[in-house]
């Protein structure tokens, strides 16, 4: 795949996917492979498929065939696609955060607190280390003062930032974001892809289903453009962005200016 | 209606009236209040509190009308969680079995129940040998064990039932997070499907509890002493008929106020915010 990596280690790979929803057949087959620092976007209209093919990566939807390989590991699957090893399945999701359109900050707890449940309670890492590194987290999101705050006092774009520190968090090896900004009023849409784009510079390896064209062309090393369940045309951003190649793409992006 | 309000005028005309007139009922109902308890103990008869008898009997009974509420809410609520948890995700065998039960206690009268495990239970005991040679017939063979039961297995199906509808009403997105983070399912539940589905049931199960307090005078059906009991036993002792009635509400309020503020404090650990 033209990804610009390619001398990097892998670190998520997706193999001939496919996802039905009863007789919905929602993903045809698409393959996808980031490397080490690579910023994926995936992009395409509503009911293409990209939040779906994003899911099926942690397993939040369960495939129904095809290969998920993370760093190299593919995840252990029944032949009707369901994970078969559940420690496994737990072990590859804590390195991979994931950011949620609607948050899912934990509303019964604070910030700071939702920030180490994991590394505490499922890592086992020690609380002051925790904290320490949950600190430094929120004061680069801009949440310094916020810690001791319950999510529901927060406004959406303050409580998308704690939700991209909690997974930071746990020091996962990709982050992978769905919609992050589609449940944000406009004027705080800005300050969450400000913080998505300070991890594309520091070169993370993510994997981002976005609306944000402008954003997806700027901080994006591959762009995949989905339609119906399958992948239209993938290439580098300005390729993709400034000479689209299928009339679906060409009409998608215009429908979207 | 104002001709030309100036903002200090609106503020001060408005609400004044309306909070003299509820200072000025707040003030005649304590004054009421206060009349009454006068009338009530100078004019009626409470003698009987003087003596130890009834002193040492009244406190025997708020003592156990206040531990049977205790254990039984504790110990109802810890069935009512996996009772309400089958129901809400459990597989049909699980599923069925619990809401057959749920639906099967909050059918039937308490009294009946607590009167068919006395009863039924209590005189099937004494006819199985190795129950009445066993260490736990001393126990067996008082009321108060079918008394924890009943009260135990009526509360484990009321809040089973409201324990199903807050397991329900935890937003998928909470636990999904959990999923993703990678924790396992025993960790999900116990760190965040279950504080939140006891939060959101707070406020229902204060109220449950003041019910489960108010259904206790039952126990004394089967010669439990509550406080009931022994009010009772004074009004039979001493042909008081009225006075120890009073007592019994005032106790039962006490107990009642003391509930509703556990559950309030309860409540505000967590903010809230309603918008």
């Amino acid at each position: 795949m033209a990804n610009g990596n390619q001398q990097s280690p892998e670190a998520i790979r997706v193999a001939d996917l496919h996802k039905s929803f009863g007789t919905h057949h929602v993903l045809k087959g698409v393959s996808l492979t980031a490397h080490e620092g690579d910023v994926v976007a995936i992009i395409g209209g509503s009911g293409s498929g990209k939040s779906t093919m994003l899911r099926c990566i942690n397993f939040l939807e369960t495939p129904s065939s095809g290969l998920i390989s993370i760093a190299g590991e593919a995840v252990a699957m029944h032949p009707d696609g369901s994970p078969s090893d559940r420690k496994q399945l737990e072990r590859i999701r804590q390195s991979l955060g994931m950011v949620f359109q609607s948050f899912n900050l934990w509303t019964h707890r604070t910030v700071l607190e939702n920030l180490i449940e994991v590394p505490v309670h499922v890592m086992k890492c020690p609380r002051d280390v925790a904290i320490d590194r949950a600190r430094k987290l929120l004061a680069r999101v801009g949440l310094a003062e916020k810690e001791d705050a319950y999510p529901a006092f927060m406004s959406g774009g303050q409580q998308q930032r704690a939700a991209i520190a909690r997974a930071l968090c746990m020091e996962p090896k990709a982050m992978l974001f769905d919609e992050p900004t589609s449940a944000l009023d406009p004027e705080l849409v800005g300050e969450v892809l400000q913080v998505i784009k300070g991890l594309a510079d520091e070169g993370r390896t993510m994997i981002l289903v976005t609306h944000e064209m402008k954003f997806a062309r700027e901080v994006a090393s591959h762009v995949i453009y989905l339609h119906n369940g399958l992948i239209e045309e993938q290439g580098p951003p300005d390729q993709l962005f400034g000479a689209p190649q299928s009339d679906r793409l060409k009409q998608f992006l215009k429908s979207v200016a | 209606m104002q001709a030309n309000p100036t903002p200090s005028q609106t503020v001060s005309a408005g609400p004044a009236p309306v909070q003299g007139f509820w200072a000025t009922r707040r003030i005649v109902l304590a004054l009421i209040a206060v009349a009454l308890v006068g009338w009530s103990v100078t004019s009626l008869n409470w003698s009987w509190l003087a003596n130890p008898k009834y002193q040492a009997l009244l406190l025997q009974g708020a003592w156990n009308t206040t531990w049977i509420l205790v254990v039984t809410m504790v110990l109802g609520m810890l069935l009512a969680i996996p009772l309400g948890l089958a129901q809400a995700a459990g597989p049909w065998w699980l599923a069925a079995p619990a809401r057959a039960f749920c639906g099967l206690i909050r059918g039937t009268p308490l009294l009946l129940q607590l009167w068919l495990l006395y009863y039924g239970l209590g005189s099937l005991f004494p006819s199985i040998p190795w129950i009445r040679e066993s260490d736990l017939w001393p126990i067996l063979r008082q009321a108060w064990p079918y008394a924890v039961l009943a009260l135990t297995l009526s509360v484990a199906g009321y809040e089973g039932e409201v324990m199903r509808g807050a397991f329900k009403g935890v937003p998928h997105g909470q636990l999904e997070a959990a999923r993703a983070m990678g924790m396992p399912r025993f960790t999900i539940f116990r760190r965040i499907w279950l504080p939140q589905a006891l939060q959101r049931v707070l406020p229902t199960l204060g109220g449950e509890t003041v019910l489960t307090l108010k259904a206790t005078p039952l126990v004394a059906t089967i010669t439990v002493v509550d406080i009931y009991a022994v009010s009772s036993r004074i009004r039979q002792d001493t042909f008081v008929v009225y006075e120890p009635l009073l007592l019994l509400a005032v106790v039962y309020m006490a107990i009642a106020g003391v509930i509703v503020l556990l559950f309030r404090w309860l409540e505000n650990r967590v903010p809230q915010r309603t918008a």
